[in-house]
């Protein structure tokens, strides 16, 4: 199993203790207040993934073999997912990040805020994060 | 007369006499609002959107597809004649609705984006030359500024813009000294569909026609919430939608003055829109025809027809105090939850609630009132350029309808409450 995969089923494990709505959505919007902010010189147009509902910056720098992603978002459920996909998705090889599936949003009942209906940035953010995986895979 | 029994495709006759209104009565005429969203019943304030529709709508819809339908105005069989007659008695219903004159002034259309596109598009490129000049308010939808740049590009005009107060009201002293000779239309909205202001029209009107400038009106927001009379009005061009006044979605209305629209050329090439076809030269229809190219939505308009034939059966008055009592509930219990903020304040409003909860977006509020069945509108509302006089990225918005009660506002006001809380 890939450590993508690994981190993917940790998380869906953590969300089974929740039964209701709300403590799902408070632990999101916990994760989303305690998201260190992205620094002002990042949080620029050319980072800037627009969304109709909210908006996501996103900001890569490869270091070794390894992507790292940083994020941020002026709604703060938008960026409570944005720390789950980081979780997920940062410090990965481009190999893995480009092939990774993610199955873990479906199975925490939050496939609605993935969906392109949404317009809040997140779909946008995680193609961003897989077309910077496949341009920098290419280079190594 | 019981207005209950009439056919829903006969021409709305008598509007005399008028069924008493009661909220809890117009509930059951709307199926939806029976239905449970994420397991708590649907509380739906989102009619400014667009509004539900009631089964007496949805049952002529069937029964147009199930024993009706056939392609119109072009068929000799017994169908189409049928068909065609359904559709001529909505444009009828329609007509005596708005009062207009001519039932071929009644412009069937996709939706109020389709009417302003028709007449920025037509008006614009007989009336729109070099250097002239067309008004729009600070309070627009991006269907009442888009239309008019792009043709004010083409023709070398300008767009000037009404501005507005913090209550969002319009500034009328602005507006008069923005009126110049170079002034070819007005086009304002008659409700904002992100604030709720109800502008005033008539003097809009008045001043306008004093210097014998048209004036365009975006009724999308105002059809469902007032009885509207273009000719005491006076209005040149008013556009609304059927899918707001509880019609169905992808039909609309564009009222023009005869004398305006038969200077203005064709909006788009088709058939049924012609008079006679050769490869050197066409010929154009007559009003209405002319502006209705292609098959139209049939079901839309018969739909309409039975839409407004459901809403005129209340008292205009009686739908206005309700909504109006259900206004103000609402601002009053908002206003006592600590950080709500209202934006759009001003005095004479429909039922439209602008708001945001200070220290959070609007686009987590919405998704944690969606949790609890709660439906509102979060975002700019189509209208970025008014956002930005706030210096807001969006709001929360409750809009009202007939069918909301108390009750609705009640759960809102606890949902915000809850929101805010986690949030916070």
């Amino acid at each position: 199993m890939s450590p993508i995969d690994d981190i993917q089923n940790e998380i869906i494990e953590e969300f089974e203790f929740f039964d209701q709505w709300m403590d799902k959505y408070e632990y999101i919007i916990d994760l989303g207040k305690k998201l260190s902010p992205l620094e002002e010189k990042f949080r620029q147009d050319e980072n800037l993934i627009p969304g109709c509902q909210s908006r996501v910056w996103l900001h890569a720098e490869m270091e070794n073999d390894r992507i790292t992603f940083t994020a941020d978002s002026d709604a703060v459920i938008t960026k409570g997912i944005i720390a789950l996909l980081i979780r997920v998705l940062s410090h990965q090889t481009a190999e893995q990040i480009s092939k990774a599936e993610l199955y873990f949003i479906d199975r925490i009942g939050l496939k609605e805020h993935l969906s392109p209906t949404r317009s809040n940035g997140l779909v946008s953010m995680v193609m961003k994060i897989k077309a910077i995986a496949t341009h920098l895979k290419s280079y190594h | 007369m019981s207005l209950s029994n009439q056919q829903p495709n006969t021409p709305h006759q008598d509007v005399s006499i008028k069924k008493v209104f009661d909220v809890e009565e117009v509930r059951k005429d709307f199926p939806i609002l029976q239905r449970q969203v994420h397991g708590n019943p649907l509380v739906y304030l989102d009619s400014g959107a667009s509004a539900q529709k009631p089964q007496s709508v949805i049952d002529v819809i069937a029964r147009y597809y199930s024993e009706q339908h056939a392609n119109i105005h072009r068929g000799v069989h017994h169908l189409s004649q049928e068909a065609t007659q359904a559709y001529e008695d909505a444009r009828e219903i329609i007509r005596k609705y708005i009062n207009a004159e001519h039932s071929h002034e009644v412009l069937f259309t996709k939706g109020t984006t389709d009417s302003i596109n028709l007449v920025a598009s037509s008006f614009g490129r007989k009336f729109l030359n070099e250097g002239d000049e067309v008004i729009i308010s600070a309070l627009e939808h991006h269907s009442n500024i888009v239309p008019w740049q792009m043709v004010c590009e083409e023709r070398g005009a300008s767009m000037k813009v009404i501005p507005i107060n913090q209550a969002g009201e319009l500034d009328m002293v602005a507006f008069e000294s923005l009126l110049s000779n170079r002034t070819r239309l007005v086009a304002v909205t008659h409700v904002s569909n992100s604030l709720g202001t109800v502008t005033p029209v008539d003097k809009i009107i008045e001043l306008s026609h004093g210097k014998n400038i048209p004036v365009l009106l975006d009724g999308a927001q105002a059809v469902p919430h007032m009885h509207i009379d273009v000719q005491a009005m006076d209005v040149d061009f008013y556009a609304f939608s059927g899918h707001k006044i509880f019609g169905p979605t992808g039909v609309g209305i564009l009222y023009g003055k005869e004398a305006l629209l038969n200077q203005m050329p064709p909006y788009q090439g088709g058939g049924d829109m012609i008079e006679k076809v050769t490869f050197e030269k066409t010929t154009y229809n007559t009003l209405p025809h002319k502006f209705e190219a292609g098959t139209p939505n049939i079901v839309g308009g018969i739909g309409l027809g039975a839409a407004i034939t459901y809403f005129i059966q209340f008292d205009e008055q009686s739908i206005l105090d309700h909504e109006q009592d259900i206004l103000h509930y609402a601002t009053e219990q908002l206003s006592q939850i600590q950080g709500v903020k209202f934006i759009g304040t001003a005095t004479n409003k429909a039922s439209v609630i602008s708001f945001l909860i200070e220290g959070s977006h609007p686009f987590d509020v919405g998704t944690l009132l969606d949790q609890q069945g709660i439906a509102v509108r979060t975002g700019h509302h189509c209208t970025q350029p008014l956002m930005d006089f706030y210096g807001i990225p969006g709001t929360v918005r409750a809009s009202f309808a007939i069918y909301n009660n108390r009750a609705d506002v009640d759960a809102l006001v606890a949902g915000v409450k809850r929101a805010a809380s986690m949030l916070l």
